[in-house]
């Protein structure tokens, strides 16, 4: 993992000081909110239904122990026991109070975490794989290229007043994991005639206009990737609009130039700048792979793991559902699933978060990492360290064998804490999960994404899901409506509308009669429900979702 | 015809819990039973400005819409209701102090 240098830590503190001395000054009435709000959003504390929330970047979703322990230190300490982990890497605390957040800051500086551009119209975390250094099928690991971009985006003096956020994701593989095609800019590290280099994608994005990025450059090289970034956001800097904030992002930008007029703009910007770098950023990048360089992997016996698995189908379920290959055979991925049927998708208590932390640190070369699908993930475990691992997770609530699961179910805050959201998340997922869990369908099901976003901003991702609902909100109710055949991996699709919405009353039968239509319609077991929708299309689910409009046809 | 005026309470954030708060005749309150009701245009105006001139104490002043029933405001629109509730997956905020709301 990446070693925080002494300039990033004083970088910290003098940030936190200013911080706090900005709040010192809104409580004494020194500064408006007006003038206070654009400072607290600088350091991710917003404004929410019944409380602040801080909003902490977890960079490139890695965690070494130390750092998930402070994390539950915080939650315990300053909020109500519990951190919810969100779909851009990113922990929310819901209860802060604003006098407590200098110290709360103060905290994570101590293991060189921080909240700096995790809200504003910045660059954000640059998020990543959540396998990034483990999976087998990478060409290599993105997080030193997301580090490398983090540093240059921090505090960028060209960069803090973009016309609106802007997004950058990484992945080694071709399995899209990090959901690139919807990020302002998405990065693959790809490989030609044996060098690396990176595929750049730009335009992606959900929201209340949802696109699926454009390629940009097939091949950038590794030496040329900073000056093409730095060309693409200064061209947006420029050409994106700022008369509406609904047509600011770049994918509106890209949508309304084209993307050879966005090209030969970035061509020409990139001539003008490239000689500014020295090669500096090569010689960063230098150390900062050498820092990721791949743990001392353990020579064990993997026998313990084989009687596991043979002995008790608890584990073996676990182990099927929630491990992912490792590139040393000997290893597993551990996916710890934070969606306990019933639970608040993506919440830890800082119980579970402590477990988590001693568990990396025991049997998992101290890393830990968080996905945008709300789950934690113990990235290096050997083969025959995993059935302590199980045992001891399932003792805290967290060995839900559920992940692509229909629970696994990414769902945004909505409008139990989101000032923006128009309905409520949170209880449409615990609905789902524990209905599903009473009909014991789900493995049957098999792999099924459900993404629910509480408003049109989409953070629940959910013109991507294989099942999206959207949350509205239609004269004064609670209203839901359903998109199907989203995808968010490397044939990124955004997911067509079914129909009408549903209330809440309503949209959990619904669902059911969805998942029911597919076992109905499926070719044998294997063919998945996304492949079933690409196969036959709306029509049938449409016919299962709204039975009273068939039966109003055939009348 | 002039279009009948909803009764109104005043809601905000407290500054330094971000709390919801409503407005009293004398100050403010958590909860929304002992807001006071607005039911003169005129008079919600005024007191309106009134509220968001104390920005030492209070974020995000604004009107909601309420119904009184036997004297008591009860919100209108689902939003209202969370805010005056709290959050519907952990009995924290407002829940953790206040017996539940029926």
């Amino acid at each position: 993992m990446y070693h925080y240098t002494d300039f990033d830590h004083a970088f910290l503190k003098e940030r936190n000081a200013q911080f706090r001395a900005q709040v010192e000054r809104r409580i004494d009435g020194s500064l408006t909110e007006d003038e206070f709000k654009p400072l607290r959003l600088m350091n991710g504390l917003y404004l929410q239904l019944h409380a602040y929330m801080l909003r902490v970047a977890i960079p490139y979703g890695t965690l070494n122990s130390a750092q998930m322990d402070k994390l539950a230190y915080i939650a315990e300490r300053w909020d109500k026991g519990y951190g919810h982990f969100t779909t851009r890497q990113n922990i929310q605390y819901n209860w802060p109070e604003l006098r407590d957040v200098p110290d709360m800051l103060d905290a994570l500086a101590e293991v060189n975490l921080h909240a700096i551009q995790t809200s504003g119209n910045t660059i954000r975390n640059v998020t990543a794989d959540h396998f990034a250094g483990a999976a087998a099928d990478e060409v290599a690991d993105p997080r030193p290229i997301a580090e490398l971009i983090r540093q240059w985006s921090t505090d960028h003096p060209e960069f803090q007043f973009l016309p609106r956020k802007f997004k950058v994701a990484v992945t080694g593989a071709e399995a899209d994991r990090a959901v690139i095609k919807a990020h302002d800019i998405g990065l693959q590290i790809v490989e030609r005639d044996g060098t690396q280099g990176f595929k750049v994608i730009v335009g992606g994005g959900l929201g209340r206009t949802p696109m699926i990025g454009k390629v940009l450059y097939d091949f950038v090289t590794t030496e040329d990737l900073l000056p093409t970034l730095e060309a693409i956001v200064s061209v947006y800097n420029l050409l994106g609009r700022r008369d509406n904030k609904y047509k600011a992002r770049i994918k509106i930008t890209v949508h309304e130039n084209g993307i050879e007029d966005i090209r030969a703009r970035v061509d020409a910007r990139y001539k003008l700048i490239r000689d500014q770098f020295t090669g500096i950023d090569q010689q960063m990048l230098a150390r900062i792979e050498a820092d990721f360089a791949l743990p001392a992997f353990r020579q064990a016996d993997t026998a313990p793991y084989t009687n596991a698995y043979t002995q008790d189908p608890v584990f073996r379920s676990w182990a099927d559902t929630n491990l992912a290959a490792h590139r040393n055979p000997d290893y597993a991925i551990v996916s710890i699933s934070l969606k306990a049927h019933g639970k608040t998708p993506g919440d830890a208590t800082a119980r579970q978060m402590r477990l988590m932390a001693q568990l990396a640190k025991r049997y998992g070369h101290d890393e830990l990492r968080i996905s945008h699908e709300q789950n934690v993930i113990l990235p290096h475990v050997h083969k025959g360290d995993l059935p302590s691992v199980f045992y001891a997770l399932k003792a805290e609530g967290l060995g839900t064998a559920n992940i692509g699961l229909i629970s696994d179910i990414i769902a945004c805050p909505g409008m139990d804490y989101c000032a923006l959201a128009t309905a409520r998340s949170i209880p449409i997922a615990q609905e789902i999960a524990t209905r599903f869990d009473e009909l014991k369908l789900e493995h049957d099901v098999g792999p099924l994404k459900i993404k629910i976003s509480g408003c049109i901003n989409a953070c629940g991702h959910h013109h991507v899901g294989h099942i999206g609902i959207l949350g509205l909100d239609r004269a004064g109710v609670e209203n839901y409506q359903i998109t199907l055949g989203g995808d968010g991996t490397e044939d990124a699709t955004i997911g067509e509308r079914a129909g009408p919405g549903f209330s809440a009353d309503e949209i959990i039968p619904a669902v059911e009669r969805l998942v029911m239509a597919y076992l109905d319609l499926r070719g044998d077991p294997a063919e998945t429900f996304l492949q079933t929708y690409r196969r036959l299309g709306l029509a049938p689910f449409k016919a299962a979702l709204y039975p009273e409009a068939r039966a109003a046809d055939a009348a | 015809m002039p279009k009948p005026f909803t009764p109104k309470v005043i809601t905000a954030n407290a500054l330094l819990e971000g709390d919801v708060i409503y407005q009293t005749t004398d100050g403010w309150t958590r909860d929304l039973v002992q807001a006071e009701v607005l039911t003169d245009e005129a008079d919600a105006d005024l007191r309106l400005i009134e509220a968001s001139a104390q920005t030492a104490h209070v974020v995000g002043v604004y009107l909601a819409d309420v119904t009184v029933e036997s004297g008591v405001p009860h919100p209108v629109h689902f939003r209202e209701d969370f805010r005056a509730t709290g959050p519907s997956n952990y009995a924290h905020g407002k829940q953790e102090t206040a017996a539940p709301r029926t």
